[in-house]
């Protein structure tokens, strides 16, 4: 703007360009920037500090006493081990399963909740509750509910004379177990995301396409499901970080068991510390980091691309 | 941002209002009875063996007795101990259970009020103020949203300045986790307060520090106080950080408690059924009384990535 004024040459600068200039020296700024110092200091004390002396500390044998340089040796015994190897395996798992479910149920249960419906009210508390109610307490709760033996979920299938699973005592099954209560407890999250996403959309679009004759499944396919995608990216992206990082349902429920094949990295980084192995848990901090790192970056990058087309 | 601010502002208070008029316009036939009243007591039935249902369990098995705790059997007690059991929990282990929330009310509230006085001073200058540090710090922002903490290097770094095990530690700790969500919902709602109100602040002769805690800070109330219902379920809730960071047992806190006293009395399922109901009841106080801000704020939660 001012530089096509610019060759009138004599004006002074506009009052206009003068907001703009560089401050000058006297008029103290009304936004301080010491105002960021207070959490400033917080965030390098006690997260970048720890993160990125992390990345030192996870080339060490570490224990309580000293420290000793020894390589890439805790990286390679974190993908020698076998258990460790699992952990690592099943973090992804966890964490696609977790935010695949999380994205379908929640956008069902969003389109059936937004909907005309009996009990709209009492059904959006009642999906969401779970998800104030804290993870241990949950776990514990559905560790006695799916009980091999006497559980009751196991009494029921019994009753109807189904297969009555191991749950969590079933390698097979327990990471998928884990994964299903961590489901139930995040749904409600998912939905409220997608349901806000859906009454953002412009009514006139569902009315023009009923006009034109769409039935349900076009108007979802090519209207409401598009139109979402804010609150799908938004969705994705939550329960992944929060699938790869989980930690406390996998501990509440199993402690990784049984053997090793429910372990993900964050309940091995806690079995290593436990152990003393304070370099190799830290390496698993490091490899957690990076997991997370190269997932949520090409990610977001691409939701947000998609977006941006649109 | 876009995602944020599609989903936080009017689109929020739409959801709130529950309502759309237009809906209820078109004439009720019969496929939209169905729909309406068949479908809904499908669904109400279903919600309540799916989401109700584990809830009534806990509170069944706390009123057993322990042997019939024991038999985790969906049934009704058969001599109603509710109140014994509660007495009995709360006295456990000398008062551990009252002390735990005691502590945990404590960690919350400090590391609230710190998040929000911390958090509100960044969204502000962030918002208002252009400068080349911006990408910077929003950059660190979703650095901190996205990278787990590295648990050993922060127990080093508490131990280095003697806050390990320490109720202060602690509180910190859940501060800095905390401060980069609500970094993001203070910018997100300082973007909606006229700047003209800063500058009348201004030429009204109001200091920097004035201006902020007298003029715009009061006017932030909506969002600090879903700031606050959001952080402090998260923090009440929280395991893992006070497993890794206030370990031991002269500190104890509610969901560590829960956890530690499921391993030691593992014949008195009806004591550890009534100890996850009073973990409940925290959470469900804050839902009665804010659902509104805890939707809110987990809707903008939206800004997450």
């Amino acid at each position: 703007m001012t530089t096509a004024v610019a060759p009138t040459g004599a004006a002074p600068p506009a009052t206009r360009s003068g907001r703009n200039e560089p401050k000058r020296k006297g008029i103290r700024s009304p936004y301080p920037s010491w105002f960021y110092i207070p959490a400033a200091v917080l965030f390098i004390v006690f997260f970048a500090v720890p993160t990125f002396a992390s990345f030192y500390f996870s080339l060490t044998r570490w224990t309580l006493f000293d420290v000793q340089f020894i390589g890439f040796d805790n990286f390679v015994q974190f993908f020698q081990e076998p258990q460790l190897v699992q952990g690592f395996i099943n973090t992804f798992i966890y964490g696609f399963v977790t935010s695949a479910a999380k994205v379908v149920l929640g956008l069902a249960l969003a389109l059936l909740l937004t909907g005309p419906i009996l009990g709209r009210g009492y059904l959006r508390a009642v999906v969401f509750f779970p998800v104030l109610v804290s993870t241990i307490g949950v776990g514990l709760t559905f560790k006695a509910l799916l009980d091999p033996f006497h559980g009751v979920v196991n009494n029921i299938l019994g009753f109807f004379n189904l297969p009555e699973p191991g749950w969590y005592t079933d390698p097979s099954l327990a990471l998928l177990t884990v994964a299903g209560v961590d489901i139930w407890k995040g749904v409600g999250i998912a939905t409220l995301i997608f349901m806000a996403g859906i009454v953002a959309i412009p009514h006139e679009y569902f009315e023009a396409a009923r006009m034109d004759g769409a039935g349900a499944w076009s108007i979802f396919r090519n209207i409401t499901l598009p139109l979402v995608r804010p609150a799908t990216a938004t969705v994705i992206i939550l329960s992944l970080i929060g699938g790869l990082r989980e930690f406390a349902m996998i501990w509440a429920m199993t402690k990784g068991g049984p053997g090793f094949s429910s372990d993900v990295i964050a309940s091995v980084i806690y079995k290593q510390y436990q152990a003393g192995f304070f370099g190799l848990s830290t390496a698993g901090n490091v490899i957690l980091f990076l997991v997370v790192t190269a997932v949520m970056v090409p990610v977001s990058w691409f939701l947000n691309r998609r977006e941006a087309e649109l | 941002m876009t995602v944020t601010e599609r989903i936080t502002t009017a689109d929020a208070r739409k959801l709130r209002g529950g309502r759309r008029p237009k809906e209820d316009r078109r004439p009720m036939t019969v496929r939209r009875w169905i729909r309406k009243y068949l479908v809904g007591i499908i669904a109400i039935i279903v919600s309540v063996v799916v989401f109700i249902l584990p809830f009534v369990f806990v509170f069944l098995q706390s009123s057993k007795t322990s042997q019939e705790a024991g038999l985790v059997e969906f049934s009704l007690p058969t001599e109603w101990l509710f109140w014994d059991n509660l007495v009995e929990v709360l006295q456990k282990n000398d008062y551990q259970v009252l002390w735990a929330f005691l502590w945990t009310t404590i960690i919350t509230v400090f590391s609230c009020a710190i998040m929000v006085v911390f958090a509100a001073m960044v969204g502000y200058v962030l918002q208002r103020k252009r400068s080349r540090w911006n990408p910077v710090i929003n950059f660190m922002v979703l650095a901190a949203l996205i990278v787990p903490p590295a648990v050993v290097p922060t127990i080093w770094v508490l131990q280095g300045v003697g806050l390990f095990k320490t109720i202060p530690g602690m509180i910190l700790i859940e501060a800095t986790f905390g401060l980069a969500f609500c970094v993001l919902l203070f910018r997100a709602f300082v973007a909606t307060i006229p700047k003209e109100l800063d500058e009348a602040a201004i030429i009204d002769g109001a200091g920097p520090m004035r201006l902020f805690f007298a003029v715009v800070l009061p006017l932030l109330k909506p969002v600090i106080v879903t700031v606050i219902v959001v952080q402090a379920v998260f923090v009440f809730s929280d395991f893992q950080n006070p497993l890794y960071f206030l370990p031991g047992n002269d500190y104890p806190t509610v969901q560590l408690g829960l956890y530690n006293f499921q391993s030691q009395t593992v014949s008195q399922f009806n004591l550890l059924f009534m100890y996850i109901l009073l973990t409940t009841i925290p959470p469900l106080i804050m839902y009665i009384f804010f659902n509104r801000q805890i939707v809110a704020g987990m809707t903008s939660g939206a800004v997450k990535g």
